[in-house]
Order: structure tokens, then C-alpha cells, then sequence
């Protein structure tokens, strides 16, 4: 690691400030992904702000339907949350199965969305459950926010504040392993609204990152049902292929794992 | 037995200071002054150095020294070897291509080291590293052995056209195909053996110290056989001569082999000790270790298995390939030939066997000996070959291998092994009854109303330990012997420190070899103490390896005891005025049998170092020392039964059952034997389902180089298992111990893999069987 200056940050505005004035700062939450980056020397901030000690970002917030996640908010805290189990069980099963105990208690749901890993979990959930992104700016749809592998919406020294979405009537998440990383080698978030809605969102097989499968998602609006899925297909040209997985077997990995979602939900 | 004797599972004494952190690693060493080295190295797989411009580096903040290997030439530093000659059967020795410590004029892996960094701190001496300008013209690389063999392709060394290193063979030829041309049926099958990364849990470290005024170098490493690290660099890189050079492994965080050779950043950072005046501490990291510790494995091999009409075996040929990487690890030789070759007849008696060896550079790390070291590749070939045959000629697998197995001892197989003592049909019974074998085909169907495939394999292993004969290993090119060394140092208390010449890094030597002191003298196995690992402390061994501690380490123990006991029995008949023949040691007393006369052990001690009175002519003082050379390898054996569950959806495999039914003679500790087992089988498991070394193939870098990519198995890849034993005591050794550090690894392979083929149908699948294999496979079979 190269040398860095540390910082903790006591409030959003606190943290912004400490970025903007740093030259080459960037924010810290978890440092799951960041302090990992740094040891190998792949990332060489000048400045780290630590935002994970900043008691406004650290909260989930349940009013009837509609949830408030804090982007200091760790996994640990999602999976284990009751409010956030008794109306959108799919998301705290999804953050259950990131990494392990020790990832879970210090990785954040803002780090992993602002850092848009295209074998993330979340970020199949956000956009299946249409979340908005709220930042110390403006709030940016989910569907406009992940823009490319390791790519998004947010603009130098922008920083997530919170995640918030409607919970749906119904909705599962399905992740088939990395055997390495255990990172989503492909997972398929599902969700259905009574409206009828049905989105369901592919993570970590995208060769641009996490995507909708408008395709599935018109067979289950018909259909909520594994069945309606047999004869969904995903082009492999726009799959990852990689030394664990090439593109072929992950597209039918989209398939399966958005059939075992659906049953699941 | 008593409580903390030879068959106890007695806790074990170590783990209170592993378990809390207090454990005394390598890199946990420090000395006044110490600074951090760093090593610059190749990023290229194959390359020319042109030049190396240091000057950017030196002015950077503190940096002590940098050193390169023009200088270390010039110090008259030598060269890395390989320490078994091994000759081609057209009578030529095998080609080694040098291997400097620092390489100024070629570098041949990506990794290999060009310079080293000493300063201040670690991260100062990498920001320096970075600094350190090398102009490189980039050749082509070569990864595969198959495709280094080829015309045409990138040369690594002069010395080795067409990159070959030896072409070896064992075994009678003539007699072997002869076979295979009257056979009835010939089974034929071509098999890959997976490169694996070895990943021990403390990544290798060294902190080399030069003390000037005495002229005199220390050396902590994390190594397996210290001793042998201060030999061949004494000897052979002239670093010091023997007595000026200590070496000391303190606590080692594993080895699985990789931690027996002699590295470049050992020599290197002694050398730089006295260049720069102060002592040099190098740790690797996590991916420095799997660019640079010594892989395992990588064969691929050709087998035609012959078979009369009566299903028995009666010829095996075998052509394989064996990928050394850049340069000749020190046991590098021996591991694809006397190590593999010698086992190809397995559990069988096979009348004709020929097998042919080929090993060759390329550029990616070298390859050695990694947990098995030859026995697993020869397992893996024969059983998947016995697997493969029996659904071909329509038998069960058991019949098959129960109508070959060798059943009567000793049995002298045509590779070199002369098997002493076995019962191959009692584990594979046991395994058999414990799988529930003939209930297999019920729970198959159950599975397959769930919609998945089960599937059923076994494989019975054997392979050769308690290396070695000295004598035997030196006419098949070793260049040391292989015996060990023990001595019993009995305190004036009574208490016992025991110098032994093996080396304990997770095995449990504390706990197993004071075992031995317990049974013998009755006393608690806290009153002793087990010294290894510092050349200044314990007398020349050989250190640990090859499941050799118990069946040769412990015997040199055996035999020091043998004499500590005589002379304490002469001792206590003299006080006791008994005759030496009637004293019997008891609960820790000496006592006259069939009297109510005794001494307590500590008096006997006591008396021997007071040495008032003691026998006429008697030496005061009780400590003995003991060499042991063994007589014959050892030959553990068993059978492994494996049942997996195959998704067809997906291609992955869940490992619903996995029974290890193994013979390693007599048990000092059946927890600790447990532990090896469990811990052997995993990295089974890991080679048949998860791990795998990928260089690219273009550019020879290591995509494996990291946790993300390279797939190590972990505690929910894994089952219960369920073990069990059929000993029958190992006739050479005085304990009749076998060994069981390696079993596990050796046995499971196989077994995992007959399970996935039988499971879908298609035998044509390669290890690891990751879920995109199987699935591709299981289609392709549909
Ligand atoms: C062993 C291991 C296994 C893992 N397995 C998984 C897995 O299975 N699935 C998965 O999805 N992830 C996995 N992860 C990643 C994990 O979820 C990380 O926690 C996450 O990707 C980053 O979150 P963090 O809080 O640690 O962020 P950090 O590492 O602190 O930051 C990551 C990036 O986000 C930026 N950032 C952080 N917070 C904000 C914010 N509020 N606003 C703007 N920018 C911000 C930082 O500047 C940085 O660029 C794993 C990580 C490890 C180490």
C-alpha cells in the first residue's frame, strides 16, 4: 500500500468537505473492496475519507411497504434486519450469501453499489426492485445508476447516502457461486408487484455489468411460473466468458437461476 | 497403553500456543537493526535482460542497498540445484539449465527474482522496487509440456534442446507389450493430472543475518528440513561453510512439500546481509506465493492397461509428460520417476509393467513435490484406468480389483517396490460395508426423482513412505541419504528433551514423539520436551517429508530410547543390587520384578548425573544418540469410496458420502492420524473439484494468481467423512508404523472422480470437475 492520509468523517457534509478539499481522496466505507485494491497497488489515494462511522448512514427504515437502507448500512445488519425480513425477505437472503462473516460485518451496501463489481449481488436486486440511489445531491434511478462494469451515475466526490425502494408482493434472489471467489459467478434477482409488474435482473454473467432480461420478464408477466421460463434464451454474445465460465454455460445459468428464483419467490 | 501413550489420542501440546496467537512463525522474528527486503521480479514468462538501471531506485527514501546478480556471480554465490540425478535410458544424465539465485541475463517465469530491495521499511523497499528500471526483450513463452516438446517452440536452456530434460524409463518394455498384444481386452485411456498451487497457510519467509565479528550467518526459514537447507547451501552455494551457517525453521504454518527446497530469497537474503551490514527480512505474500513457491503435479499421461480373459491385469504400459517449470527444483527429478513410477502397480499384482517419462521445462514456476509427490499422479492413473476398464469389460469395480489385488507378502512388483506387509481386500470390504455400497442403487433412484445424478466410485490406493534406504535411494541418483536421527537427553530431574532430526509444521511432533517417551519411561508427556528445527540445537536429520516422521523419525527415537532404557536398567539394578535382567520400568518407577523394591524414574536420572555411585566403568550423565536407516520404504494402503450428487442443471457436484477406509500399520495418536486424514482428503477434494494452476498460454502470465481465481476448498465443500482402519503393523520398523501424512491426498482424487464420471455417464472429464466441466461433459454424453 501506498502511503495515505486517513480521515473520519462525523457527518455527510463533513465527508464532502474532506473529499473535495483531498486531491486525490476517495471515500471510505467497508474498505472491503478499497484497502484490498490498495494492497495490491492497484489504487493509490492520497486521501481516505471514512464514512462508516457516521451514524446518519447507518439505519434501515421500514414505512408499510417502502424501505430506507443507509449506505453505511453492512450486509450483516441487511441479512439480519426483521423489519426488512417481514416484507422483503429476498434482499436479506441475498445479502446473507456476500462473502463471509468477516466481509458481511464490515462491507457496506453503499460500497458494493458505488463500486458496481459486475459479480455484485446488489446490484441485481436494486434493479429489480427499481430502487432509487439517493445521494447528498439528487436521487438517481437504478436503471440509469449502473452504467457499465464498475461504472455508475455518481459524480466525482458524489456519495451515496441511502438505498430506497417499494418492497414488492414478491421477489427472490438466486446466485450460483464463483467456486473461487464465491462472488455471483450469475445471479438472477426476481420481482413481482400485484400491478403486475415483473423485472428480473442478471447479475455477474452481463458483459456490461448487471442487466435486465426483457425477455424473461415478458414470458413471467404472462406467466409467473418456472415453467414460463423454458424457453427463455439469452445471447451468449453478450455474456462474460471467462477461465470458471464461458459465455454458453452462462447463459444457462441465467436460465436456471431465474427458474429457481421464480420457484422461490 | 496407558493415557498418554502410543495409541492415545492424547490432545495436542502445540496447538494452546497456535490456537492463541502465540505461535513463533518466521516472520514474526526480529532482531536490533533488522531491515525488510523486496524483491524485484520478472513480469515476463521468457525474456532477455538488457540492462538493469538501479540508480532511481538507490536515491529513494530508505533504501539501504540494492543487489543484483551480476554481484551475486561475482561473489561466487552458485547456482540453484537439483539434488537427484536422474539419467535418460540412452545413458545420458538429465540436462540442467541454471537457476540464478538472481537472474541477469534471462528470466524464464513470470516471477523469477532479478533483484533485491533492502530497506527501512517494507513499503519503502517496494516504492523502490518500482523504481528499479530492467529493459527486457521479450521472447516467446511456452507453458504446456506437450507443446514445449514440439519443433518450433521457445527454448528455455542450452543445455536442453527441444526443452527435454530426461527421457526415462522403467520397467520391461518387451515384456509389456508382448501383453498388451495377446490381451483380451486392452483398456486405453489418456489422462491429465492437474497443476496445483500448494498454498500453505504461512506463505514462505526469511530473515538472513550476518554477524561480522564472527563471520558467522543465521538463517530462519520457514523450511521442512533445515538441516538440509544449511547443507546444500553450505555445499553447493557457497554461501558459508557448514559451521559458520545456523539455520533454524522456527514455527512453520505448513509445507505440503513446498517448503523442502532451497529457495533463491534464502540465499539471496543471507548474501545481502553481509553486503549491506544489516539483517534482511523478507515474508511473500499471497500472490508472490502462488507465482513462486514450487507447484505440484502437471502429467499428462497415456495408459493401455491388458487384461486376459479372465479380467486379470497382465501388462501396463504408460507414457507421460511431465511439466518441471523453468528450472530444476532440488527434488524435482525423483518426483515424476522413482516417487510415480515405482507405484504403477498399486494394489495389483501385474506380471509386466513398462512405463516411459518425459519431463520438460516451460516457462512457469518449477514443479516438485507437493503432498504425495508421485503417488498421487500413479493412483490416479491406475484407478481411473481400473474404473474405466471395469465398465468396459462389465464388471463391478470392486470384482475387478479384488481378482488383481496382491495378496500374498512380500511382493515384489517389476517397478523396484517390494510391498512388506498389506490386506488390500479387508479396507475395500470395510469401505464397501461403510458406503452401504449395495444400497447404492436404491439411493440413486431416490436422487433421481429429485432430478439429480448420483453417482459411485472407488479407488484403492497404495503408496511408498518412511522415506527412504539411503543406500537404495543413493544407487537411484539421490544425492543424500534418507535416514534420521534422534537423541534422548534425560535431565537430572528426570524430565526429557528429545533432539530429533524431523521437522514438525502441523504434524503434531510435540505431541506424537513425547508419546513415545511416555510409554516407555511412564512419565507425563508434559515432562518432555521435543527440540527440532535449529541446526545448533539437534544433530544432522533430515528432515520432514514423505510421511517419514513416524516410520523413520520416530524409529531413531526408538532406538535412542533402546539405549537411555538399557542404561537406566543398569543404573537402578546396581542401586537396587538386583541383577539388570529382573528391572522393568513401570508407571515411571524401575522396579525388581517380583519385589517390592522400586525407584522412581527422576532417582535413576538423578543418580546418573550425580554419578556417586554407579556402576564400576559406567560413564556418568543418561543422554543417547541414534542414526536410523530404514530397511524398506513403508507401503499404507486403503480403499476410498465416494458418492456424489450431480446437478444437471448447473454441472455442479455435492459430495454426499466419502469413506476412507486406510492400513497405516500401528497408530501413535488416532486423533492426529484423523487430522491427516481429513486435512489429505481435502486437498484430494481440491484437486478433483476446485484447484487448478492456469497459466496463458499466449504470454505465460498466472491468471490464477489470487483467491479470486484460483479455487481452494473449503469447509462446505466438504462432508463428514467416515474413516476407519485395517492395520496390519508395518514388519521393518520397530513400531510398526506406516505413515498417514499423505493417504488423503493420494486416495481421494480417484474416488471423486469415478463418482462424477459414473454419476453422468461420460468418462471423459478432467480434474478439477468444475461445474461448467460437468455440465459440458454430461451434455456431451447426452
Ligand atoms: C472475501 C470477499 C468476498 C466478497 N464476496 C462478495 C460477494 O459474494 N458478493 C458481493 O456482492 N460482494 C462481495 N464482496 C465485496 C463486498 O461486498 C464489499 O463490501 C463491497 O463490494 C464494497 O463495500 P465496502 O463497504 O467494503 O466499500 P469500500 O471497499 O470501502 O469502497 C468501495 C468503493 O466504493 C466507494 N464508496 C464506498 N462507499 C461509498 C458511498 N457511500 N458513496 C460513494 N462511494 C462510496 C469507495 O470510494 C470505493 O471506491 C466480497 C469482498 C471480499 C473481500
Amino acid at each position: 500500500m501506498y502511503e495515505t492520509n486517513y480521515h473520519r468523517a462525523s457527518s455527510v457534509e463533513d465527508a464532502v468537505r474532506l473529499k473535495s478539499s483531498a486531491e486525490e481522496g476517495k471515500y471510505l466505507a467497508g474498505g472491503m473492496t478499497l484497502i484490498a485494491t490498495m494492497k495490491q497497488r492497484l489504487a493509490a489515494p492520497g486521501d481516505l475519507v471514512d464514512i462508516r462511522h457516521i451514524a446518519g448512514l447507518k439505519f434501515i427504515s421500514v414505512t408499510g411497504r417502502s424501505v430506507r437502507i443507509g449506505a453505511a448500512t453492512t450486509h450483516y445488519d441487511v441479512a439480519s434486519s426483521p423489519e426488512l425480513k417481514a416484507i422483503c425477505p429476498a434482499i436479506c437472503d441475498l445479502a446473507h450469501h456476500i462473502g463471509d462473516p468477516h466481509v458481511r460485518h464490515m462491507g457496506t451496501i453503499g460500497g458494493s453499489v458505488a463500486n458496481n463489481d459486475p459479480a455484485a449481488d446488489y446490484p441485481a436486486a436494486l434493479l429489480a426492485l427499481d430502487a432509487v440511489i439517493v445521494t447528498n445531491q439528487r436521487e438517481i434511478g437504478a436503471a440509469d445508476f449502473f452504467t457499465g462494469l464498475f461504472e455508475t451515475a455518481l459524480e466525482e466526490g458524489e456519495m451515496i447516502v441511502a438505498i430506497a425502494f417499494e418492497a414488492p408482493e414478491r421477489a427472490a434472489y438466486a446466485k450460483f457461486r464463483n467456486p473461487a471467489s464465491r462472488y455471483a459467478m450469475t445471479g438472477v434477482f426476481v420481482a413481482r408487484r400485484d400491478s403486475g409488474d415483473v423485472r428480473v435482473a442478471v447479475t455477474g454473467a452481463g458483459a456490461d455489468g448487471v442487466f435486465r432480461h426483457a425477455g424473461m420478464e415478458a414470458a413471467l408477466a404472462q406467466n409467473w411460473s418456472p415453467d414460463a421460463l423454458s424457453g427463455a434464451t439469452t445471447d451468449p454474445a453478450d455474456l462474460l466468458s471467462d477461465l470458471h465460465a464461458s459465455s454458453e454455460y452462462r447463459a444457462q445459468l441465467v436460465k436456471v437461476m431465474a427458474k429457481r428464483a421464480v420457484a422461490a419467490a | 497403553m496407558g493415557v498418554e501413550g502410543i495409541g492415545a489420542s492424547v490432545a495436542r501440546k502445540e496447538d494452546k500456543r497456535f490456537l492463541t496467537g502465540k505461535g513463533r512463525y518466521t516472520d514474526d522474528m526480529s532482531v536490533p537493526g533488522m531491515k525488510y527486503a523486496f524483491f524485484v521480479r520478472s513480469p515476463h514468462a521468457h525474456a532477455r535482460i538488457k540492462s538493469i538501471d538501479l540508480s532511481a531506485a538507490s536515491d529513494m527514501p530508505g533504501v539501504i542497498g540494492i543487489l543484483e546478480g551480476k554481484q551475486l556471480q561475482a561473489d561466487a554465490i552458485g547456482n540453484i540445484i537439483c539434488g537427484w540425478m536422474i539419467h535418460s535410458k540412452d545413458g545420458s544424465p538429465m540436462k540442467m539449465g541454471a537457476w540464478r539465485p538472481l537472474a541477469h541475463e534471462t528470466v524464464r517465469y513470470v516471477g523469477d527474482a532479478v533483484a533485491i530491495v533492502v530497506a527501512d521499511s517494507l513499503g519503502e523497499a517496494r516504492d523502490a522496487a518500482e523504481a528499479v528500471v530492467v529493459d527486457y526483450e521479450v521472447l516467446p513463452a511456452v507453458t504446456e509440456a506437450l507443446q514445449a516438446l514440439e519443433a518450433g517452440q521457445p527454448q528455455l536452456h542450452p543445455e536442453a534442446p527441444n526443452n527435454l530434460i530426461f527421457d526415462w524409463q522403467i520397467g520391461d518394455g518387451a515384456a509389456t507389450d508382448k501383453a498388451i498384444g495377446e490381451a483380451a481386452h486392452v483398456t486405453e485411456i489418456t489422462l491429465r493430472n492437474n497443476r496445483l498451487a500448494p498454498n500453505p497457510m504461512e506463505p514462505r519467509a526469511t530473515l538472513g543475518i550476518y554477524d561480522s565479528a564472527e563471520d558467522h550467518y543465521t538463517c530462519y526459514t520457514t523450511s521442512q528440513n533445515p538441516h538440509v537447507a544449511r547443507l546444500v547451501m553450505s555445499a553447493f552455494y557457497n554461501v558459508a561453510p557448514e559451521n559458520k551457517l545456523r539455520v533454524i525453521a522456527p514455527d512453520v504454518g505448513g509445507g505440503f512439500g513446498s517448503k523442502i527446497y532451497i529457495y533463491p530469497e534464502e540465499i539471496v537474503c543471507l548474501w545481502a546481509s553481509k553486503k549491506t551490514g544489516v539483517p534482511v527480512k523478507w515474508t511473500c505474500d499471497r500472490t508472490e506465493a502462488f507465482l513462486t513457491d514450487a507447484h505440484g503435479r502437471d502429467h499428462v499421461s497415456t495408459v493401455k492397461m491388458a487384461f486376459d480373459r479372465d479380467h486379470r491385469i497382465i501388462g501396463l504400459k504408460v507414457d507421460t509428460i511431465a511439466n518441471l517449470g523453468a528450472y530444476m527444483s532440488l527434488f524435482s527429478s525423483a518426483v515424476p520417476t522413482y516417487l510415480y513410477a515405482t507405484l504403477l502397480s498399486g494394489q495389483y499384482a501385474i506380471p509386466a509393467i513398462h512405463a516411459n517419462v518425459r519431463t520438460v521445462y516451460t516457462n512457469t514456476v518449477p514443479v516438485d513435490a507437493y503432498r504425495g509427490a508421485g503417488r498421487p499422479e500413479a493412483t490416479y492413473l491406475l484407478e481411473r484406468t481400473m474404473e474405466t476398464a471395469a465398465r468396459e469389460l462389465g464388471v463391478s469395480p470392486a470384482e475387478l480389483r479384488r481378482k488383481n489385488f496382491v495378496r500374498t507378502f512380500p511382493y515384489q512388483t517389476p517397478v523396484i517396490m517390494n510391498y512388506d506387509a498389506g490386506d488390500y481386500e479387508a479396507s475395500l470390504e470395510a469401505a464397501m460395508a461403510s458406503a452401504d455400497w449395495n444400497g447404492f442403487a436404491a439411493r440413486k433412484a431416490e436422487a433421481a426423482g429429485r432430478g439429480m445424478k448420483r453417482g459411485i466410485g472407488m479407488s484403492c490406493y497404495i503408496e511408498a513412505c518412511g522415506i527412504a534406504p539411503s543406500a537404495a535411494v543413493g544407487s537411484l541418483g539421490a544425492g543424500v541419504g534418507l535416514w534420521e536421527s534422534a537423541e534422548v537427553r534425560v535431565n537430572a530431574v528426570g524430565t526429557i528433551e528429545v533432539m530429533t532430526g524431523s521437522h514438525s509444521h502441523g504434524q503434531g511432533h510435540e505431541t506424537t514423539f513425547a508419546q513415545l517417551i511416555a510409554d516407555r519411561f511412564g512419565i507425563p508427556i508434559d515432562n518432555v520436551n521435543i527440540v527440532h528445527g535449529d541446526t545448533d540445537k539437534v544433530q544432522m536429520g533430515m528432515g520432514t517429508y514423505g510421511s517419514r516422521s513416524g516410520a523413520v523419525g520416530m524409529s531413531a527415537v526408538v532406538k535412542a530410547l533402546d539405549k537411555v532404557e538399557a542404561k537406566a536398567k543398569k543404573i537402578a539394578a546396581h542401586l537396587m543390587e538386583a541383577d539388570e535382567s529382573d528391572i522393568v520400568i513401570e508407571n515411571g518407577e524401575l522396579k525388581v520384578a517380583g519385589t517390592d523394591k522400586t525407584l522412581p524414574w527422576f532417582q535413576v536420572a538423578l543418580a546418573a548425573y550425580t554419578a556417586h555411585n554407579l556402576p564400576p566403568g559406567m560413564e556418568p550423565g543418561l543422554k543417547e544418540g541414534a542414526f536410523y536407516d530404514p530397511s524398506n520404504f513403508t507401503f499404507p494402503a486403503g480403499c476410498y469410496i465416494c458418492e456424489v450428487e450431480v446437478d444437471p442443471e448447473t454441472g455442479k457436484t455435492e459430495i454426499v458420502q466419502f469413506v476412507a477406509a486406510d492400513d497405516f500399520g500401528n497408530i501413535i495418536n488416532p486423533m492426529i492420524v484423523e487430522g491427516q486424514v481429513h486435512g489429505g482428503i481435502a486437498q484430494g477434494v481440491g484437486q478433483a473439484l476446485l484447484e487448478n494452476v492456469h497459466y496463458d498460454p499466449q504470454n505465460g502470465q498466472l491468471i490464477t494468481a489470487s483467491y479470486m481465481d484460483y479455487a481452494m476448498p473449503r469447509a462446505d465443500d466438504l462432508p463428514s467423512f467416515k474413516l476407519s482402519h485395517q492395520n496390519t503393523p508395518c514388519p521393518s520398523n520397530p513400531l510398526g508404523i506406516k505413515g498417514c501424512g499423505e493417504a488423503g491426498a493420494i486416495g481421494s482424487p480417484p474416488a471423486l472422480m469415478n463418482a462424477i464420471t459414473d454419476a453422468i455417464g461420460n468418462n471423459d472429464l478432467t480434474m478439477p470437475a468444475t461445474p461448467q466441466k460437468v455440465w459440458s461433459a454430461l451434455n456431451a454424453a447426452n
